[in-house]
């Protein structure tokens, strides 16, 4: 048994009511200033973190469970990349120029950037009923064919006849949940509990985590999903038509002309 | 077309007043609250430059959210069995033109704004009320272990030096000449901050700073420097070296480390 889904029928059947039942902004805009805003700040901090992350980790890249963990115990994995330190053993006969102390400056500097625009983003998000409107799955959304469908059919028909382009699809909506409330609170949870100063003011945080170097670890994990997502939202904006996605984020505007044929 | 045209209008034109008044009223209590900042010691010394920001936040934040904050301490079980003493400047090396008798008479030298300056053995400084606390060691590499640190509280010698109500800094340098820092009095006047001179129950061994080593509990391994056999009380870091509060900015490190 296979039926059109109802987000497709409600958008191709009434192209007139598309604006008022599934547009992502009044105005007939796909993205609201404050998500364009606030979704290239974050691009640019997520590199930013990615990036000075990956430096950062040469300089010890062995990672270990629980409190503690030093060149003298025993790694729990290591990661199979050259050290920027000397002292670390790795199978490469050479050492990494060390640039640690400006890759973290940066590290803190993009997390400070991507934390103060996500509470914008999720405090306009409460605010405006994006979250609501947008992000949280709708009856349509949350079953497996809706989120196959939208990974394998979708962005074919959406570059055909521009469906779909006025709200997320099930796994678009999938995703972005996933990174707004699972990774981004579990990176920041992790990362401050890497620092001394915040242990010491709210030593439950890295306590319930079960150490420091569990935090440490969970922070490498976790980067590691989101370099995942970022790779994957990356190919899917190709797949989906890279030059109207790119313009629908900057301008706001998805692409109307001649797609309701 | 032209209700919507003029709406339009009308909506942009209301957009970029409320744009223009939002970005001078944001540009104004940015500068309003950077000299609020400076006024009430939450700049670091080094907060220059567009990755200055970020120091800047964290030290400002953590100063007014928990300033009087204790770092963890650790039950015995479970101080490291394989402590790591990383060897920024072999100490053999280091030490090899050291008379020896400046090992076992270590002494402590303090200037600045302080009532009593001058020399001080190590004798003189464990005479001082001294504590013992289990703590971890955190590098900036990302290792990390847990040890028994014995010491004199910097606060307990300070108080016997007379430190002057006006000092805001106190600056400890290395025998090794390219190792000194400075720390904040929140930090310095902090019950954990230590003149170590203990480790596990014995003398503090030379690989781990020995034989008088600062503890800054709350930062990173770095701010705690080896071999300390100088402090200056100040109530200003411009002077010492390039005037960043510490050599580690110098090689591209904050000088706030509590991050």
């Amino acid at each position: 048994m296979t039926f059109p889904s109802a987000t497709s029928v409600r958008l191709q059947e009434d192209p007139l009511r598309r604006g008022e039942t599934a547009s992502a902004v009044a105005g007939g805009l796909r993205h609201s200033l404050v998500v364009r805003v606030t979704h290239w700040i974050s691009a640019i901090a997520c590199f930013a973190l990615l990036f000075s992350g990956a430096g950062i980790v040469t300089a010890h890249p062995r990672f270990y469970w629980g409190e503690v963990g030093t060149l003298k115990d025993p790694p729990a994995f290591t990661l199979p990349v050259p050290s920027s330190r000397k002292l670390v053993p790795t199978r490469y006969g050479f050492v990494l120029p060390d640039y640690n102390g400006g890759f973290r400056k940066l590290h803190f500097e993009a997390a400070w950037a991507l934390v103060l625009t996500g509470l914008v983003y999720a405090s306009t998000s409460l605010w405006t009923g994006h979250f609501k409107r947008d992000l949280f799955p709708e009856r349509q959304h949350t079953n497996w064919r809706a989120l196959r469908e939208a990974v394998l059919k979708g962005f074919a028909r959406a570059r055909a006849d521009g469906s779909g382009s006025e709200s997320y699809n099930a796994a678009q909506r999938f995703a972005y949940l996933t990174v707004i409330f699972v990774l981004a609170p579990l990176l920041v949870w992790t990362g401050l509990a890497l620092s001394p100063a915040f242990d010491a003011a709210f030593p439950a945080g890295v306590a319930a985590l079960g150490g420091r170097q569990t935090a440490r670890t969970l922070h490498l994990l976790v980067s590691g999903s989101l370099l995942v997502f970022v790779v994957g939202h990356i190919a899917m904006v190709i797949l989906a038509g890279f030059k109207d996605r790119m313009r629908a984020m900057i301008t706001g505007r998805a692409p109307r002309s001649a797609k309701r044929i | 077309m032209t209700p919507s045209s003029d709406h339009l209008a009308r909506i942009s034109r209301r957009r970029l007043l409320t744009t223009g008044v939002a970005a001078a009223a944001g540009l104004g209590g940015l500068t309003v609250a950077s000299r609020l900042a400076q006024r009430y010691g939450l700049m670091p010394p080094d907060h220059r430059g567009i990755l200055g920001v970020g120091e800047t936040l964290t030290y400002a934040a953590q100063r007014l959210l928990a300033n009087h904050s204790l770092a963890r301490e650790f039950p015995r079980g479970m101080i490291s069995k394989t402590p790591y003493a990383n060897r920024v400047k072999p100490a053999a090396k280091l030490f090899k033109n050291t008379p020896a008798s400046v090992l076992a008479d270590w002494q402590l030298t303090v200037t600045g704004m302080v009532a009593h300056p001058g020399t001080y053995s190590l004798s003189d400084i464990k005479r001082l009320p001294f504590r013992s606390q289990i703590t971890e060691v955190a590098c900036e590499e990302g290792w990390s272990f847990i040890a028994e640190w014995i010491g004199t509280p910097l606060a307990e010698f300070l108080q016997e030096v007379g430190i002057s109500p006006r000092a805001r800094y106190v600056v400890y340098a290395s025998l090794d000449p390219d190792w000194w820092d400075s720390v904040d009095m929140a930090d310095a006047l902090h019950p954990q901050t230590l003149l170590t001179w203990g480790m596990n129950d014995g003398d503090l061994p030379v690989a781990f700073g020995g034989p008088l080593r600062m503890r800054i509990s709350r930062q990173l391994g770095y701010k705690s420097v080896k071999y300390v056999d100088r402090l200056v009380v100040t109530d200003t870091l411009k002077g010492f070296g390039k005037g960043l509060g510490s050599v580690q900015p110098e090689h591209g490190y904050t000088w706030y480390a509590g991050i």
